[in-house]
């Protein structure tokens, strides 16, 4: 047998790795690098593991091989399958795994240790082992079933399977459901001092699985009325605050197996994402707790009483003809419509002419960290374009024309002067350009439920339709100039 | 393996220094960079494959090894697809944000 430090030396410099791996990710240079540290990281970390059981003798390759074959193949079929647009949902799918991998974990080895009555007298390691993996299962399937949940609003509702097909051979589409009330917190309390009471119960009765199962199904539902309640478009939070719960869970796993790569790994993922949780926050100007605990923009949504003439493409196109600089503000309603291409396509045409285009991208444009940025690499537009909120404000003054497709609260100069929902938060500032071309279906109110003064001003032209309908309308006209 | 109050305060103590090193690593990313920072530290948070790996070691007779091997092979099926996937995705989006040029050789 190998002396075990060994071992020990190997997970350390896979915890080095992801060290390294995290930190390379958060500079554009070196992210791909820092990526593929990270992986071999991992690599390592499972040869290692591989070597340690080969040496303490494996029992039983076929759950080994199988179950590394089954989530390979299936993991590579989905990473190559997934188009741009459907990131969010995979990954909050990739996240609820790693969470529910985790609980999983846990579960098995307390099955594993009353099956073999291998349960620790009262004591240190009873107390120590138990708690870690109550906690591992609380995080874990809170994770798990949350995440589905984000998954869900991500898409944004369903088909019923087995309804009746329409005319266009698709089923019954359901609305993804937001829904909750103030007290449905003291529901979420009172499930969540459930769960530590059952944890509790589990150092008490080690040998009896009920409180186990139990916390599974407890936490299993804090999950799910944990992310009911909050609506789409705070989503960039929820996405990366579950993103921190699942590197929690994996590091309490870590306690329960006794592996100080699990704890490196999982902690450090967690603070790192909790990091981006506060990002999200601040660009929201919401605190963590109110995107939690209060339902936003569902009550008292302002209707809209004033009207605004739509304009045509033609008209657009002509107003574009000439100019020297543009900016393009995308929203959430570029990535619903899928306009991504169209819109470059019209980037080049101004291109074409000279013109100046960059993009400016409001830190929660979108249903995810970045997504816009995402959708815009897709369709080819060069990074440089790219350009941060607080840089693009200070270009706006100077620019001719600010397109703004599929956004609207990220744009509300009502949000400058500090009251209502939208109070404080910052934005971009699409009226500051000598014009303002907004593409949206019609006037409605955005998600914060304000009424957007934007919509109403002289300078700005509306083009009411669907984001990539009216961008290729848009392209075609401006061609036959 | 017997847990001791010594290891188990040597654990809580990689733990939090761990947790301290996260928030100190990462203070200020590129928005572009936070779709792929969060799938990637995500497919890290798969490292979980490692106690998976463990408990899937298991006789395996007639297909019936019984449900905390279940158990095991399930939770090593997500972790594999959390970090196979996990990294595959980022390595796409990267390779699409960075585009050719900044692609670094040699790794």
């Amino acid at each position: 047998m190998v002396d075990a430090v060994v071992w020990d030396i190997g997970y350390l410099v896979s915890a080095a790795l992801f060290i390294l791996g995290i930190k390379k990710l958060s500079s554009p240079k070196t992210a791909p690098q820092g990526n593929r540290l990270g992986a071999y990281g991992m690599l390592l970390a499972v040869l290692v593991t591989m070597a340690k059981m080969n040496s303490d003798g494996i029992i039983g390759l076929e759950l080994i091989v199988g179950g590394l074959a089954v989530g390979t193949i299936i993991g590579v079929w989905m990473a190559t399958r997934v188009e741009m647009t459907g990131m969010p949902e995979l990954v909050a799918l990739f996240n609820g795994f790693g969470g529910g991998a985790s609980a999983l974990v846990g579960l098995s080895e307390v099955l594993k240790r009353i099956q073999e009555s291998d349960i620790p007298a009262p004591g240190v390691e009873l107390y120590a082992t138990w708690i870690a993996i109550g906690l591992s299962g609380l995080v874990g399937w809170l994770t798990l079933t949350g995440s589905l949940m984000a998954m869900g609003k991500l898409k944004g509702g369903f088909y019923i399977p087995l309804t009746k097909k329409d005319d266009r051979g698709r089923r019954k589409w359901v609305n993804f459901p937001t829904w909750g009330p103030p007290w449905l917190n003291f529901v979420k309390g009172a499930l969540l001092a459930g769960s530590f009471a059952l944890i509790w119960l589990t150092i008490q009765e080690p040998e009896n699985t009920d409180y186990i199962y139990g916390l599974a199904g407890v936490s299993g539902l804090l999950g799910i009325l944990f992310v009911l309640p909050i609506g789409g478009a705070d989503m960039p939070v929820v996405v990366s605050l579950l993103n921190s719960m699942s590197g929690i869970a994996a590091a309490f796993t870590g306690f329960v197996i006794g592996n100080n790569v699990l704890i490196i790994a999982g902690s450090m993922v967690g603070a790192a994402g909790l990091i981006l949780t506060f990002i999200m926050c601040k660009a929201m100007n919401r605190t963590l707790t109110a995107v939690l605990f209060k339902s936003f923009g569902g009550g008292g949504k302002e209707t809209v009483t004033r009207t605004k003439v739509g304009s045509d493409p033609e008209e657009v196109a002509m107003v574009c003809d000439g100019i020297t600089k543009c900016v393009i503000i995308p929203g959430y309603g570029m990535a619903v419509s899928q306009a991504q291409h169209a819109v470059k396509e019209f980037a080049d045409l101004l291109e074409a002419q000279d013109v100046e285009v960059s993009y400016g991208i409001h830190p929660v444009a979108g249903r995810m960290p970045g997504h816009m940025n995402v959708l815009l690499a897709e369709a080819n537009v060069p990074y440089e374009q790219l350009i941060e909120m607080d840089e693009i404000n200070s270009e706006l003054p100077e620019c001719d024309v600010a397109l703004v497709i599929g956004a609207n609260d990220t744009v509300n100069p009502v949000a400058r002067s500090g009251e209502g929902p939208l109070g404080g938060m910052p934005i971009i500032d699409a009226d500051k350009a000598r014009v303002v071309v907004i593409i949206k279906r019609s006037l409605s109110v955005g998600y914060a439920g304000v009424d957007n003064d934007l919509f109403y001003e002289n300078k700005t032209m509306m083009l009411f339709g669907d984001g990539k309908k009216m961008m290729n309308e848009l392209n075609a006209a401006f061609k036959d100039l | 393996m017997s847990l001791t109050l010594a290891t188990l305060v040597a654990s809580i103590t990689v733990f939090i220094l761990a947790i301290f090193l996260g928030f100190e690593l990462i203070s200020k990313v590129p928005p572009t960079l936070h779709t792929p920072l969060m799938s990637g530290a995500n497919a890290i948070s798969g490292i979980t494959i490692v106690g998976a790996l463990f408990l899937s070691n298991t006789e395996f007779l007639d297909w019936n090894p019984g449900l905390a091997a279940w158990l095991a092979f399930a939770a090593l099926v997500m972790a594999t697809i959390n970090v196979v996937g996990g990294f595959m995705v980022t390595n796409r989006m990267l390779e699409m944000i960075a585009g050719k040029k900044n692609r670094k050789g040699g790794d």
